[in-house]
């Protein structure tokens, strides 16, 4: 479904991402780790489009297609989701007008009729449910005075609505007390499906013991540096990162 | 630059679509003011005398005065020689006519507008005065509005046919002498809408005047006055649209509205005057000077209005709060993009026990505009228990425009409770990016960042032009994210 090789990315005149290959199949969930600043999150607003970063190399192909030639709004509308580390608010606009907005833009690119309120109220409705949100958090406008924990738990309701082919949830953890995340593992683990890819970006081993990844990548120095299965995880957690950063350092001198 | 940021700037370059020219012969005056001028307007509309000489008394008090350089604007000095005071379509005359006297350009001019003249055409539910340059060329539903007592005609006519109403209540409310620009228009005010409801009444529909500057070098000075007698309701909006032209064009109006014991009146605006194009040439000044008189007790006056054109705009809609628990409010939307400026706020002035105001403020600035909100809360001694609560916030869209507040409060009875609250955002590419990420194109982001903004305001809109609005208010501000 997915495949990065070999990309270079830069942010201004620093290379972030320095040669990132990865490849994700549709069904599968990928835990990326790693220290801050290892380019996790830039590698996520990279799939999604965010043009703060720039690509100086390599590629992402997605379903067999080139995704650096699509715009932020067509990727999404081609399947691709990010749960974003910082919700953004938007004052004044109602959660529920914003998320029929986005599904009726999607489903016009798929050539799907667009839902009236009373199909949409349904479909919500149902994934709130399921989700065990409160519902009065839809007439509140988009992410405005949410609590940390409520911000992605609404994430997590846009992607129950929205249905994604690839969704890639960025730190969506951080911030959690124990109840909120295992409402966000819940809500993740009820959306795979085999016909859906998860990369998963956090920075702790926590949200893993809820989500169990199929693979984890271990991120450093703007490059994965190793890969494995959830076992890595456990090994992270108990050595910390430090041994990356003297590995990272290492190759950056045999670079130099 | 980044691709975002040019997206949203090619979105917010859009044209200006009221920009076109009626091709109508028009009679005007040789440019300049002096008394043989204002006596000439005054003949042409068969004035009573005792308007005549109140034009008069205001030309010599203007003379006396200096124009007010405290606003937040900036322009090079006005000519008042070199433009013109009364421009009118050939052939027209005063008075009543029917639909079929009117020159078809201009009936074809209001239908572009989107105001057809025309019975089977109308808005349904919509009562309009068609004000062209300097004179009213059309009022729809009078006979109707006449059953019920409510006078809806050209000023013109309610001087010639009403002279008692507009003797007693013209320039109570804003006298010739209270500012530069008001003293202006009482000197040379060419056309402007009447209304008088009469006690118990409530006006079944929309009463409305178009505006419509056409004549080059011409100023418009239009002057309306609203009555709202015991208990009365009227609900009143007012459109202004103007060609595109490469030279400034002055438009100094006066609008003074009266309420009466238990009577309400909500005054809405939806000002689209051409705002100059996107290097700031051309574009209408607009000097304009609002007020409302709430003299009886319990009576309401309501101001709400979306500014959205204009190259300079000075308003300051205010209420004299002067009946026992009076109402005085203010619900604003002003948006500057390209070189825009806008100078607007309100004043409310507590005079009576109990009374109360409401400000709500909302300023975008985009491109190159400066925004500026100008209020103040006034409460004097016998103003016993009054009340204001005031709202205002700044959207800023790019970088190079500007928001600024100036609130100012002068509070002389201790009983007063009054709430000042302000903000100041910007739409971020962080908010466009959330949203193009859930599908949604960068034009659909910013109309529904903004429409979320502004939302408070416009739904004081009556219900036929809130719509309208919001369109209106997304194409303003095309090109302008960044």
């Amino acid at each position: 479904m997915l495949e990065i090789r070999n990309l270079h990315a830069k942010a201004g005149e620093k290379l972030i991402l320095r040669g990132v290959n990865l490849k994700v199949g549709a069904g599968e969930v990928h835990a990326i780790m790693g220290p801050n600043g290892s380019g996790k999150s830039t590698l996520a607003q990279v799939i999604a489009g965010r043009d703060l970063y720039e690509v100086t190399e390599g590629e992402i192909l997605y379903e067999g297609r080139n995704l650096l030639e699509l715009s932020p709004e067509e990727r999404a509308r081609e399947g691709i989701f990010l749960a974003f580390q910082y919700p953004v608010e938007i004052p004044g606009v109602s959660n529920l007008y914003f998320l029929r907005t986005a599904l009726n833009a999607i489903r016009k690119h798929r050539g799907l009729e667009e839902l009236d309120v009373m199909d949409f109220m349904e479909l919500v409705r149902e994934r709130v449910k399921l989700l065990g949100m409160n519902e009065a958090l839809l007439e509140r406008p988009v992410n405005e005075g949410f609590s940390g924990g409520e911000k992605k738990r609404n994430e997590i309701l846009q992607m129950a609505v929205l249905e994604p082919r690839l969704a890639i949830l960025d730190e969506t953890d951080s911030g959690l007390d124990i109840d909120a995340l295992k409402a966000v593992a819940a809500g993740i683990n009820a959306m795979r499906s085999p016909e859906r890819a998860m990369i998963v970006v956090t920075h702790y081993q926590r949200l893993l013991e809820y989500v169990e990844p199929d693979f984890v990548h271990v991120m450093a120095d703007g490059r994965i540096v190793r890969s494995g299965d959830k076992e890595l995880a456990r090994e992270l957690e108990r050595q910390g990162y430090a041994w990356l950063e003297e590995e990272a350092a290492l190759a950056q001198e045999n670079r130099s | 630059m980044s691709t975002a940021t040019q997206d949203i700037q090619a979105f917010t370059q859009q044209e200006y679509k009221y920009g076109f020219e009626t091709p109508v012969e028009t009679e005007t005056f040789p440019p300049g003011l002096n008394e043989d001028i204002i006596r000439e307007i005054s003949a042409r509309k068969r004035e009573p005398k005792f308007l005549l000489e109140w034009r008069l008394k205001a030309y010599r008090h203007w003379l006396t005065m200096k124009e007010p350089t405290w606003a937040n604007v900036k322009y090079p000095p006005i000519d008042y020689q070199k433009i013109v005071y009364f421009a009118a379509p050939k052939g027209w005359k005063k008075g009543p006519k029917s639909i079929e006297e009117i020159d078809p350009e201009l009936l074809r001019t209001y239908e572009k507008l989107g105001i057809p003249l025309h019975e089977r055409e109308r808005l349904a539910g919509v009562a309009v005065d068609a004000v062209f340059d300097s004179v009213s060329v059309a009022t729809t539903l009078q006979e109707k509005l006449s059953e019920l007592g409510i006078i809806f005609c050209s000023f013109s006519e309610a001087a010639e046919k009403y002279p008692e109403l507009v003797e007693r209540y013209l320039g109570s409310v804003v006298p010739y002498t209270d500012n530069f620009f008001a003293a202006l228009n009482s000197a040379v005010f060419s056309d402007g809408s009447f209304c008088y409801v009469p006690k118990g009444v409530r006006c079944p529909v929309e009463l409305s005047t178009y505006f419509r500057i056409n004549a080059r070098n011409t100023g418009q000075f239009e002057r309306t006055l609203i009555i709202a007698d015991e208990g009365a309701y009227v609900s009143y909006l007012e459109g202004c649209t103007a060609p595109i032209r490469d030279s400034n064009q002055l438009h100094a109006a006066v609008v003074e509205l009266v309420a009466h014991d238990y009577a309400t009146i909500k005054y809405s605006t939806v000002q689209n005057w051409y705002p100059g194009d996107k290097q700031g040439r051309g574009g209408i000044y607009n000097f304009v000077t609002k007020r409302g008189k709430c003299l009886g007790k319990y009576s309401k006056i309501s101001w709400t209005q979306l500014e959205t054109g204009s190259a300079i705009t000075w308003k300051y809609p205010s209420c004299l709060l002067i009946g026992e628990g009076s109402v005085g409010e203010f619900y604003s939307v002003a948006v500057t993009n390209n070189y825009q400026q806008a100078d607007t706020g309100t004043k409310m002035i507590h005079i009576g026990p109990n009374t109360r105001s409401t400000i709500v403020s909302k300023g975008i600035s985009a491109g190159h505009g400066q925004n500026t909100y100008r209020g103040m809360v006034k409460i004097l001694p016998g103003a016993e228990n009054a009340r204001n609560y005031s709202q205002c916030d700044s959207m800023l869209i790019g970088n190079e425009c500007g928001a600024h507040t100036f609130p100012y409060l002068e509070v002389k009875n201790p009983t007063a409770r009054v709430e000042h609250e302000a903000s100041v955002s910007r739409i971020g590419e962080d908010q466009i990016f959330y949203c193009r990420q859930r599908g949604i194109s960068t034009e659909d982001a910013v109309s529904m960042i903004v429409s979320g903004f502004t939302r408070q305001v416009l739904q004081e809109l009556p219900m036929e032009f809130a719509v309208e609005a919001q369109r209106l208010l997304s194409v303003s501000l095309e090109g302008s994210v960044g």
